[in-house]
């Protein structure tokens, strides 16, 4: 049984009657609270700490998340469409909520009933906003080599290192740390649940981007900070694992800010091409520009159908690992090649920023990068394929 | 404290709006429908005021079957329950029969406050709230920009031209609002959920006791003769000057009656 959901530049069909009120909701909120703001804000990089208070307090933060503990428990299925009409109005916004969710997680899915019941509501609750803390300087494709180090002492993880390239980092509530707690490579990888507030835990300045720069980009920094043993996530040892699982999930949320960044693009561009005129007609009617648009349409489409197929394995509990890593790269390189020809449809226009599609192009690059590089993510395919590397 | 809240699903603001030929009422079917957006402020100062003072929200409309999304849509943002009069018989209603209908569906309910938007965006005639609170009986606050309860008294601020009037009333007593008056709540998917779960009235004329010779298109105390669309705009007139341009401008003016 499926729920048509007509939007304004998709229409969907949604697994259950009360998603399709979702989705409703979720982009009456875009267009009113989100799209308005996003150019302005990108360009002084204002957090909107605010619209994301927002959207927890219409449950959009714990979407996923057991209902035990207040989340709403909607599947991939709808989780991602929802991020795809947020990333659509605002790519920091969607981004936002996918780096939360993978921030929840590791609680989420290996923290026993005693963790979830003392930390779990608050974090998927709407209020507090999670980050997640695996790349480090020197160890980012190879996340294996990671240095941060965790000595336990008395009842505490003594934390000393520098984690890199987080999102939300300075302005996150909780961290779900990837730390050192011996030497035995992947095997002596352990994820802490740290509190933002812990004494000891620092951010750098915001990194300067070449986009996305209202999602604050910084190292976070630990310097003897006493993290209680008791925040522990899964086994010593384990988290590796755990922080792998956490990114097969976030690739699927990347996939799906992907596919709204590139329908935003394909919006703008269809829109352009049907208002600009000439040799005598609108610039859509020439085929040169309306092949062009075609394509954009299709790499939007193919992308969206390949997360929503992720999204389903997901849901019903099979492997989807491979198929997470093919969404991300698929729809990643699609918004690369959807903004970069979005800008050649809105020609000399679509090179300033009297347009949003020069901001949508210098942000789709990032999503080639982040949560795995697409050539990290071929490694992945390759691997299922057993054609790659073996694991060192 | 009891609050009733009328609301109106009118056609989606940004949607192109048309009469039908047959009777020159409006074209439900050619747009979607929403909830008139001055309703919501009301809907959110009624969830205000029982969220500080305790009681309860019921949502109250007048509309063909797709008006109970409308309801729907108040439930979702926390109202308690619905109350929606539907039936062939109202189409074509004016703001006289359809305050005879409304005033007969709240009375005896025991409300204390009953809540309006000040204007619909489809009619914009902003007399429904008066006409109710005059066939009712009570007292009538419109036009409030702010709304304070303390026990049996009702004090608002009307927003005038030039500033306000501090207006109070005993309860029972129609309060209409003004957009100034609060930032109306997105629905929680919570909220969604919870809505489907809520109690919906639903009345027919006989239900509610109405007098069918009442309401309706037949009984509308104005029919539209004809329509037309508006017609596109003609080119304008160019004055040229020959010294004689301010005269010229004056003139044009004076013959607009702008002047």
């Amino acid at each position: 049984m499926s729920y048509p959901w007509k939007g304004r530049s998709v229409t969907r069909l949604m697994p259950t009657e009360e998603s399709v009120e979702l989705m409703a909701l979720v982009e009456d909120f875009a267009a009113s609270e989100l799209a308005p703001k996003a150019g302005p804000a990108e360009e002084s990089a204002d957090f909107p700490r605010e619209s994301l208070r927002a959207l927890g307090a219409m449950g959009i933060l714990g979407l996923p998340f057991d209902s035990a503990y207040g989340g709403a428990e909607q599947p991939y299925e709808v989780v991602l469409p929802v991020l795809e009409e947020l990333a659509r109005a605002w790519l920091s916004v969607g981004i936002s909520v996918s780096v939360h969710y993978l921030a929840c997680f590791p609680l989420a899915a290996y923290g026993t009933d005693a963790q979830r019941d003392r930390w779990l509501a608050d974090m998927v609750g709407g209020d507090l906003l999670g980050g997640y803390c695996l790349s480090e300087p020197q160890s980012g494709s190879d996340a294996a080599a990671l240095a941060t180090s965790a000595v336990l002492d008395g009842a505490d993880y003594v934390v000393n290192g520098t984690k890199a390239w987080i999102t939300h980092g300075g302005r996150a509530d909780f961290y779900s740390v990837m730390v050192r707690t011996s030497d035995h490579g992947p095997k002596g990888i352990s994820c802490l649940l740290v509190d933002g507030a812990t004494t000891g835990l620092s951010s750098a300045p915001p990194e300067r981007k070449m986009g996305a720069n209202a999602s604050p980009t910084a190292q976070v920094i630990l310097t003897d900070a006493r993290v209680p043993a008791d925040r522990l996530m899964a086994a010593e040892g384990a988290g590796f694992s755990v922080a792998l699982a956490a990114l097969d999930a976030g690739r699927l949320g990347i996939a799906a800010c992907a596919v709204g960044l590139a329908q935003a693009a394909l919006d703008a561009a269809v829109a352009y091409a049907a208002e600009r005129r000439q040799f005598g007609r609108a610039i859509s009617g020439f085929q040169g520009v309306s092949f062009m648009l075609a394509d954009m349409a299709t790499a939007v489409a193919g992308a969206r159908a390949l997360y929503l197929e992720a999204a389903r394995l997901k849901d019903a509990g099979l492997q989807f690992g491979t198929a997470a890593a093919m969404a991300k790269l698929a729809a990643t390189d699609a918004a690369m090649k959807v903004t970069t020809d979005a800008v050649q449809v809105l020609g000399g226009a679509g090179y300033t920023k009297d347009f949003p599609v020069e901001r949508y192009f210098r942000e789709a690059k990032v999503l080639q990068i982040v949560e795995g590089t697409n050539q990290v993510q071929r490694l992945v395919i390759g691997r299922a394929l057993g054609q790659g590397p073996a694991r060192q | 404290m009891k609050i009733a809240v009328c609301v109106k699903q009118v056609p989606d603001t940004w949607a192109e709006k048309a009469l039908k030929a047959a009777d020159s009422t409006l074209d439900r079917d050619a747009a979607d429908g929403v909830m008139n957006e001055l309703d919501e402020y009301a809907v959110e100062e009624a969830l205000k005021l029982t969220e500080a003072h305790g009681g309860e929200v019921v949502v109250v409309t007048m509309g063909p079957e797709r008006a109970g999304e409308t309801v729907r849509k108040a439930l979702s943002m926390g109202a308690d329950s619905g109350v929606h009069l539907v039936d062939e018989t109202l189409h074509g209603s004016d703001a006289l029969a359809t305050s005879y209908a409304l005033a007969e569906v709240l009375k005896d309910r025991g409300f204390d406050l009953v809540m309006f938007g000040s204007e619909s965006t489809d009619a914009r005639m902003s007399v429904v709230p008066a006409m109710v609170a005059e066939r009712l009986g009570i007292a009538q606050l419109t036009f409030a920009q702010k709304v304070e309860v303390s026990g049996p008294t009702v004090t608002i601020q009307r927003a005038t031209e030039t500033g306000y009037d501090t207006v109070e009333a005993q309860t029972p007593a129609v309060v209409s609002v003004v957009e100034k008056i609060n930032e109306p709540r997105y629905p929680s998917f919570k909220g969604i959920m919870a809505a489907k779960k809520k109690p919906v009235e639903t009345l027919s004329v006989s239900d509610a006791g109405l007098d069918a010779a009442r309401l309706g298109l037949s009984a509308a105390w104005s029919q539209v003769e004809d329509f037309a669309a508006r017609p596109p705009k003609a080119a304008g007139t160019i004055v040229v000057d020959e010294g004689d341009g301010g005269a010229k401008l004056a003139g044009f003016l004076a013959e607009q009656k702008f002047i």
